[in-house]
């Protein structure tokens, strides 16, 4: 009513400025990010204080809200005197550790690789080894299963025939390649395969992010140390590397978050779910990561408290290495 | 003035190692593709096929007899995927617009918070994302999917960079001494001129909504709600894996993003380590 009565009073009035009673220029920031906040709040924040005060509770959620009993700290002690959490936690440092070292130990050289010898093929080759980023996680692990999968996978026949490679009756390459095909799905191997595909996923991203860092170190640098006979090695370690330091941390911190919640690719590759739910992680749960091991936990064995207790003890892991990385990089330095 | 460039034994081992990583990376999209034009038989063959065929049709259709929602299920994932875009361009760019030029309280310490929770983890929201959504009822609903992801701390931050740099103060402040009101300014000043921002922020969007896994699987129930990469993973399971038609399936699903990724590599590898660079 009072909006039409006061149009009525000013006629020139546009309606822009009647809206402008209450968005000002004082109120309006708030109102612009408002549902930033409001989102977080509902969907970021409200699950994450929910998952603590879920941690302390027994809770299968078939018993609605009023099943829950507070059992203190009896989740948290049972998960950390639980076999499986300490071997999904063990095989989620391992794969961390085998994916993430070379991924900064190829994407390094790499990135200097491009950044000194490639001018006019830069842009595309980044986008080469960026590529399996960007794709759906799912999606790319079907093919790699198929790609390993035993009696016909690609990577077999690659590797036996070399193996099988024969000169005058000998064969030369045995000892270092397979002559009989390999059982990837065999527990000794399923991490490799796992650390293989997250390296090939995150190797192109560490490799932008040192591309980027390289590109601010001031050119100047190495024309005064090559004017001084440094050869590109001694550029490589005296220059580059040392220049790289606080991209390493960052890179590193981010490798360290991304590699110990580890998802989508161990679940894919080693077959979802079996009948039930039970081989989760494939044979000998070999590949069940922590992330995995909170998921079975709350899906399938409905036990939404003790899944609590593991997410956000795999945080506290998380938030401990990285702080543990943080203190090793400020002391080097 | 050219300079040849006379390469010694190392740097042709260099350039060797890089070409041969290159293949690795594109090695599984190719055979993807070429698996998806074989037939089960031919791709179970030794060795396996190295060249395209003729069978993709054929693969489609059984991707369709073991996923019949497969039409449905893209389309899930069109539908989430856009309007996460649709809703990340509005909200973020207004963010970043308040972020970018206004001044008030706790501005600094608020959009600290925006980028702090960039470090949380995703599992973490798992469990209780399945609780909220079966409390609102959105269960096996494409909201659930896309409204906890309507405005990312990412593209608020892409959105504040972009516009703080290109849109000069004195351009806002002609704009409300013509009497424009603080949303119109936005609507008629700034929308128009974050077109850059706005299409790097949409493709990277579009991707991660496209590519999103852990909120359907505990969201979506129904076959039929499932999106893309729900679906294909259903097709896991005893018995004979038909890799002809996961394959198929496979291509179908990285299409759209090869596409995007082709039109835009340089823009969406910027705009995607924006957030680690300068966060």
């Amino acid at each position: 009513m009072s909006a039409v009565m006061e149009r009525r009073e000013t006629p020139a009035a546009t309606p822009v400025k009647a809206r402008r009673s209450w968005l000002t220029r004082k109120t309006a920031p708030y109102v612009f990010i408002s549902p930033f906040f409001i989102l977080f709040a509902v969907f970021g924040l409200f699950p994450l204080l929910f998952t603590i005060y879920l941690s302390f509770h027994y809770w299968d959620p078939s018993t609605g809200l009023g099943g829950m009993k507070w059992v203190g700290f009896e989740n948290f002690t049972f998960v950390l005197t639980d076999d499986w959490f300490h071997k999904s936690l063990y095989n989620t440092f391992w794969i961390a550790l085998v994916s993430g070292v070379p991924q900064h130990l190829a994407a390094i050289p790499l990135a200097f690789f491009l950044h000194t010898r490639l001018s006019r093929w830069r842009n595309a080759v980044v986008g080469l080894y960026f590529l399996p980023f960007i794709t759906s996680t799912v999606a790319i692990s079907l093919v790699f299963t198929s790609l390993f999968s035993r009696d016909y996978g690609l990577i077999n026949v690659l590797l036996t025939q070399m193996g099988q490679w024969e000169v005058a009756g000998l064969r030369p390459l045995s000892w270092v390649f397979p002559t009989e095909n390999i059982d990837w799905n065999d527990p000794g191997y399923t991490k490799w395969v796992i650390s293989f595909v997250v390296w090939w996923r995150y190797v192109g991203w560490n490799t932008v992010l040192y591309l980027s860092a390289l590109q601010t170190i001031p050119k100047d640098l190495y024309e005064a140390a090559s004017i001084d006979g440094a050869s590109r090695r001694q550029q490589f370690w005296h220059i580059t590397v040392p220049l790289l330091r606080p991209m390493m941390f960052l890179a590193i911190t981010l490798s360290i978050i991304g590699n110990l919640q580890l998802f989508e690719e161990p679940f894919i590759l080693t077959g979802g779910l079996g009948p039930g739910g039970t081989s989760i992680g494939g044979p000998d749960q070999a590949g069940k990561t922590a992330a995995m091991h909170m998921y079975a936990t709350a899906y399938i064995e409905s036990d939404f408290g003790t899944a609590s207790a593991v997410a956000w003890l795999l945080f506290l892991i998380i938030a401990m290495m990285t702080w543990a990385n943080n203190k090793a990089f400020k002391e080097k330095s | 003035m050219e300079k040849r460039i006379i390469l010694d034994p190392g740097q042709w081992i260099a350039f060797m190692v890089v070409a041969v990583g290159a293949m690795i990376m594109l090695g599984p999209f190719y055979f993807m593709f070429v698996f998806a034009t074989h037939s089960n038989t031919d791709i179970l063959s030794v060795p396996p096929p190295v060249w395209f065929g003729g069978q993709f049709v054929a693969n489609v259709q059984v991707l369709l007899e073991k996923l019949p929602y497969f039409w449905n299920n893209l389309g899930v994932s069109f539908y989430v995927a856009i309007i996460t875009t649709a809703l990340n361009l509005f909200f973020c760019s207004l963010a970043g617009y308040a972020f970018a030029t206004y001044e008030f309280r706790y501005k600094n310490l608020l959009f600290m918070i925006v980028m702090s929770t960039l470090l949380i983890p995703p599992f973490l929201g798992m469990i209780p994302t399945t609780l909220i959504m079966t409390l609102f009822g959105w269960m096996n609903e494409p909201r659930a999917l896309y409204l906890p992801m309507a405005c990312s701390a990412l593209g608020v931050f892409l959105m504040r960079q972009y516009i703080s740099s290109a849109i000069p103060r004195e351009l806002l402040e002609a704009a409300r001494m013509d009497g424009c009101g603080e949303f119109a300014t936005f609507r008629h000043i700034v929308l128009p001129l974050t077109g850059p921002a706005m299409g790097t922020l949409g493709l990277i969007t579009f991707i991660t909504s496209w590519n999103n896994f852990m909120t359907p699987l505990v969201v979506m129930r129904d076959m039929e709600m499932y999106t893309v990469p729900l679906a294909l993973r259903a097709l896991q399971g005893s018995g004979q894996v038909p890799w002809g038609a996961i394959c198929a399936g496979s291509s179908i699903a990285v299409a759209p993003l090869l596409v995007i990724f082709i039109l835009a590599s340089r823009r969406l590898i910027e705009g995607m380590t924006a957030g680690a660079l300068k966060g």
